[in-house]
């Protein structure tokens, strides 16, 4: 399992993390926020594992990333 | 649940001035990726220039100067023989290095100053306007290059890792990108490698990193990443020019 959190208030709405995402997963918010851009957000939390990809890609560490950690057997 | 990606600790928590998509952003934060794992925030000491990236001394949470245009070279000179136990870097422009620093740059190199140097190419002088860079490409339109880049008037792009990894004085050069994030991965270990060999005392180091500036461009951040990966790689390839011997 994994979490995506997205700091709203920093996302200046350039969509490079929607370019990046291997499953797709990211849109741009129909709504717009205080700096007056449409904020970046995931669409489907259940299908994201994590890979940070999105993360990596913002120049304005909008994003951060939580995932499960590996069980050892 | 474990974090796997948050803000490094050494990069301060305000909002970033640049252009929305501006990979100034992206290089900032691997600089302080690296300050953090190298564990070295105490001792690192950074110059910053004259271009958009002149905050960056707001931005990462080191001592850091700022050198008038194109001097941060001469100016980490002084700071690395006065305090030879600091980690001493500078983050440059294109305009800034490549052109009214360029005896700087060059001299810095050849006499082998233990410090790294974080170039960013962005083909353009983007805090004043997107004028002409040296680095800017044969026929790409700039403010004072309206009908695209031409020889004839304009000459030839530079090519600053080449030129810098001739002198005997540089120890580790490369050029990187930040288009992608498998290519941000890649920048990453390079700029922890030159830092890591600036610490063995090893010589000269320097990083050139592609880099977007949408707004000049007249491009969106999207299609700006594509423009750097179809023009300006082919022009200016990645990878390493200098390694030191056993690293
Ligand atoms: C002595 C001096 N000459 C000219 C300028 C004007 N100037 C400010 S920034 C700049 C170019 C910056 O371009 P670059 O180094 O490529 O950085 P970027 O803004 O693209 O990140 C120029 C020419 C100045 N500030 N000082
Ligand atoms: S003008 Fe270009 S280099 Fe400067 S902040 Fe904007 S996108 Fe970045």
């Amino acid at each position: 399992m994994a979490r995506v959190t997205f700091r709203e208030e920093r996302c200046k709405g350039c969509e490079l993390c929607t370019l990046v995402c291997p499953k797709g997963l990211i849109t741009m918010s129909e709504h717009i926020n205080s700096m007056g851009f449409h904020p970046a957000t995931i669409t489907d939390m259940d299908k994201c594992n994590g890979c940070a990809l999105c993360a990596r890609m913002c120049p304005d560490l909008v994003i951060e990333v939580e995932r499960d950690e590996k069980k050892v057997v | 649940m474990k974090k796997v990606f948050t803000r490094p600790e050494s990069f301060n928590d305000i909002p970033m001035h640049y252009c929305p998509g501006c990979t100034h952003g992206i290089i900032h934060r691997l600089v302080a990726e690296t300050i953090d794992e190298l564990n070295m925030v105490d001792r690192a000491i950074g110059v910053a220039p004259v271009g958009c990236s002149v905050f960056i001394y707001n931005y990462i949470d080191c001592d850091m100067y700022q050198a008038s245009h194109g001097r941060a070279p001469a100016v980490a000179t002084g700071v690395k023989r006065v305090v030879p136990d600091g980690v001493v870097f500078t983050y440059q422009g294109d305009g800034d290095m490549a052109a009214i620093g360029t005896a700087e740059i060059v001299h810095a190199a050849a006499r082998g100053e233990n410090i790294t140097v974080i170039f960013v190419n962005n083909a353009v002088y983007a805090m004043t306007g997107g004028q002409m860079a040296p680095t800017t490409l044969m026929g790409q339109k700039t403010t004072t290059t309206p009908h695209g880049r031409e020889s004839d008037a304009n000459g030839y792009p530079v090519k600053m890792a080449e030129m810098l990894s001739t002198l005997d004085g540089s120890s580790y050069i490369s050029r990187v990108s930040v288009h992608d994030p498998k290519n941000i991965n890649k920048a990453k270990k390079s700029i922890k490698k030159a830092f890591e060999v600036q610490m063995e005392n090893k010589g000269f180091t320097m990083v050139e990193v592609l880099s977007i500036c949408p707004t000049n461009w007249g491009l969106s951040p999207k299609e700006s990443v594509k423009w750097l990966d179809e023009n300006m790689i082919p022009y200016y390839p990645l990878g390493e020019y200098k390694v030191p011997a056993e690293v």
